[in-house]
């Protein structure tokens, strides 16, 4: 690493630990906010479980192949949350003029407006997920062979990233609308509930478009596949699984470009 | 080379008007409409113009924050926005509502994160720092978070940290606004100080004249994205004919019909036992001259603020 880099590195540990200070001045609140924001993970799972109950397999997909899905979706999301999800707060930084001092420092806006928040609270969320996930390997009859080792270790993170990605496009839109955030909204939270389920239980255009060409169906529904090694009703082939990494990383260069041209976009508020 | 260079300076905002029940018209607002200014090193220079003139719209073209919508733009030899990071190690900014400061921690560990995010040498640091101490009094809060500052305190060490990693432009868009007396007398005497050493460069935004009769040489006013004056205080006072005028308090009323060719009379008052003229064309002497019984005078400079009112209602 040269001396820039460090120096650089050492800028964005300064703003973490300015948050780390910050936060250890509200020690009450912080406790509080870790156990409200369990609920918002074990209530998806517990959502998946339910549909199961009502129905002995949904699309062909029995109870535990659907948890596997479920997992791999929650901690992707979870991971992506945890990073980048303080983004969808960007509609106040705008609002209150944090985005201007933002863009007066000699730091990328982005990693600076993700490390404004340090989202310990989301924490045990990551945890619950994991859990989940271990439960459903466990479950399932699932024939270890390192390219699945790969796979399941890829295909959270990858998970991860497209979540990132969304949360990034989504805020991007602040930049144009300022009252975007529920149209944001739809998109990271309805395409994490999305992905918790099987692929085919959705049907024409609209499958066409949220599984393939926004690339959704790459999450958990694909991997998911791979690593039970069960062939695809839909008829994609078994590889499609190992697919999910590219997925983001396009999801990322597409979220990339989106946000530099809002910043370049952005209008500031009067003062 | 100049420091500040703007040509054809122009920013456009799109605003939506509605115009019927769910229709909504679009129409372009120019909030800056081609302005051409240069400032050289070591210059301070006040910005004043009504709200929405495109004062603050101009800081943040400077600093990167927006966008131009065309035209160029360089400071520090630098295109603000491509370059932005870049620049932001050469200049200081200070909105006046805005902070650079975190709000939860006391003033002291802003500093010294800010040291980091800049990338400053410490005895660089430390030497700027003692100095913005001394000058700002700011040991008595330096331990007290930042949420807990009074506005002035809390102006004091933006001023701070704007400055601690030596900048070679300083932007300021309305410091003192909000401020007490005191605190405004404060921020003015630093900037004036800062001022001296020749290095710094100083354009400052403010709708508190007295800001920039303290500080700056150079006045622009803008109005409508517009520069409407560019120069000095005293160039203005010439361009729109103000005057000084003289007050007088008599021991007898003031003769009916008394005339001073080149003063004209404004105003008496107090059973024309007291009388104000404007000196249009001659001096005090020839006014007192003509007078009997003076018993007290004095002179008032012209308003500063009455001629920029009058700029702004042209």
């Amino acid at each position: 690493m040269n001396a820039k880099t460090k120096e650089l590195l050492g800028a964005y540990l300064a703003l973490l630990r300015g948050q780390v200070h910050s936060l250890t001045s509200y020690r009450a609140s912080f406790a509080v906010e870790l156990f409200s924001n369990l609920g918002g993970t074990t209530l998806d799972v517990l959502t998946v479980l339910v549909v199961f109950r009502a129905t002995r397999s949904v699309a062909g997909f029995s109870l535990i192949e659907g948890l596997l899905m479920v997992s791999l979706s929650s901690l992707g999301f979870a991971m992506a949350d945890f990073a980048v999800g303080n983004i969808d707060r960007l509609k106040n930084y705008v609002r209150t003029g944090t985005m201007d001092a933002v863009l007066v420092r000699p730091l990328a806006a982005l990693p600076q407006l993700l490390l404004m928040d340090l989202p310990l609270r989301k924490a045990l969320r990551l945890v619950v997920s994991g859990a989940v996930l271990v439960v459903a390997l466990r479950s399932n009859d699932i024939v270890w062979t390192p390219s699945r080792v790969v796979l399941l270790v890829l295909a959270p993170v990858a998970g991860a990233v497209f979540f990132s990605s969304i949360f990034v496009l989504s805020a991007s839109l602040t930049f144009w609308w300022i009252d975007s955030g529920e149209l944001g909204s739809s998109f990271t939270y309805g395409g994490r509930d999305f992905t918790a389920y099987p692929v085919p239980v959705y049907a024409g255009w609209f499958r066409a478009v949220f599984a393939y060409a926004m690339g959704f169906g790459f999450v958990a529904y694909q991997p998911a596949l791979a690593l039970l090694g069960r062939a695809d009703p839909l008829g994609l082939p078994s590889w499609a699984g190992f697919l999910s990494p590219l997925v983001a990383v396009v999801a990322a260069f597409f979220a990339a470009v989106v946000w530099r041209a809002g910043i370049r976009h952005y209008r500031s508020t009067g003062s | 080379m100049s420091l500040i260079q703007m040509h054809n300076l122009r920013k456009d905002f799109t605003v939506r008007v509605k115009a019927g029940r769910f229709r909504r018209e679009k129409r372009i607002v120019p909030a800056v409409n081609g302005v051409n200014l240069t400032f050289e090193r070591g210059e301070m220079a006040g910005y004043i113009g009504p709200n929405g003139a495109g004062k603050s719209t101009t800081l943040k073209m400077l600093t990167g924050v927006l966008t131009p919508s065309s035209g160029d733009v360089r400071v520090c030899g630098l295109q603000p926005v491509p370059q932005r990071t870049k620049l932001a190690l050469q200049i200081g900014v200070v909105f006046g509502q805005r902070s650079q400061l975190w709000w939860d921690l006391p003033l002291r560990d802003s500093f010294s994160l800010l040291r980091h995010i800049y990338r400053v040498p410490a005895d660089a640091h430390a030497g700027r720092l003692k100095r913005c101490r001394e000058l700002l009094d700011l040991d008595d809060f330096m331990d007290t978070p930042v949420r807990q500052l009074s506005l002035g305190q809390r102006m004091r060490g933006e001023l701070t940290a704007a400055l601690l990693h030596g900048p070679s432009v300083l932007f300021l868009d309305e410091p003192t606004i909000g401020l007490d007396v005191v605190s405004k007398q404060a921020v003015r005497s630093f900037l004036a100080e800062l001022g001296q050493g020749g290095d710094l460069t100083l354009v400052l935004t403010t709708h508190d004249l007295a800001d920039i009769e303290r500080l700056c040489r150079r006045l622009v006013v803008i109005d409508h994205g517009s520069v409407v004056h560019d120069g000095t205080i005293e160039a203005l006072h010439a361009r729109y004919g103000s005057h000084r005028r003289l007050v007088v308090d008599l021991d007898v009323p003031l003769p009916e019909g008394f005339a001073v060719p080149g003063a004209e009379l404004l105003s008496v008052e107090a059973d024309r036992h007291r009388a104000t003229f404007e000196l249009v064309t001659t001096q005090v002497g020839a006014v007192v001259s003509e007078l009997t019984a003076l018993r007290d005078l004095s002179v008032v400079e012209p308003d500063i603020e009455d001629v920029v009112a009058k700029l702004y209602r042209a």
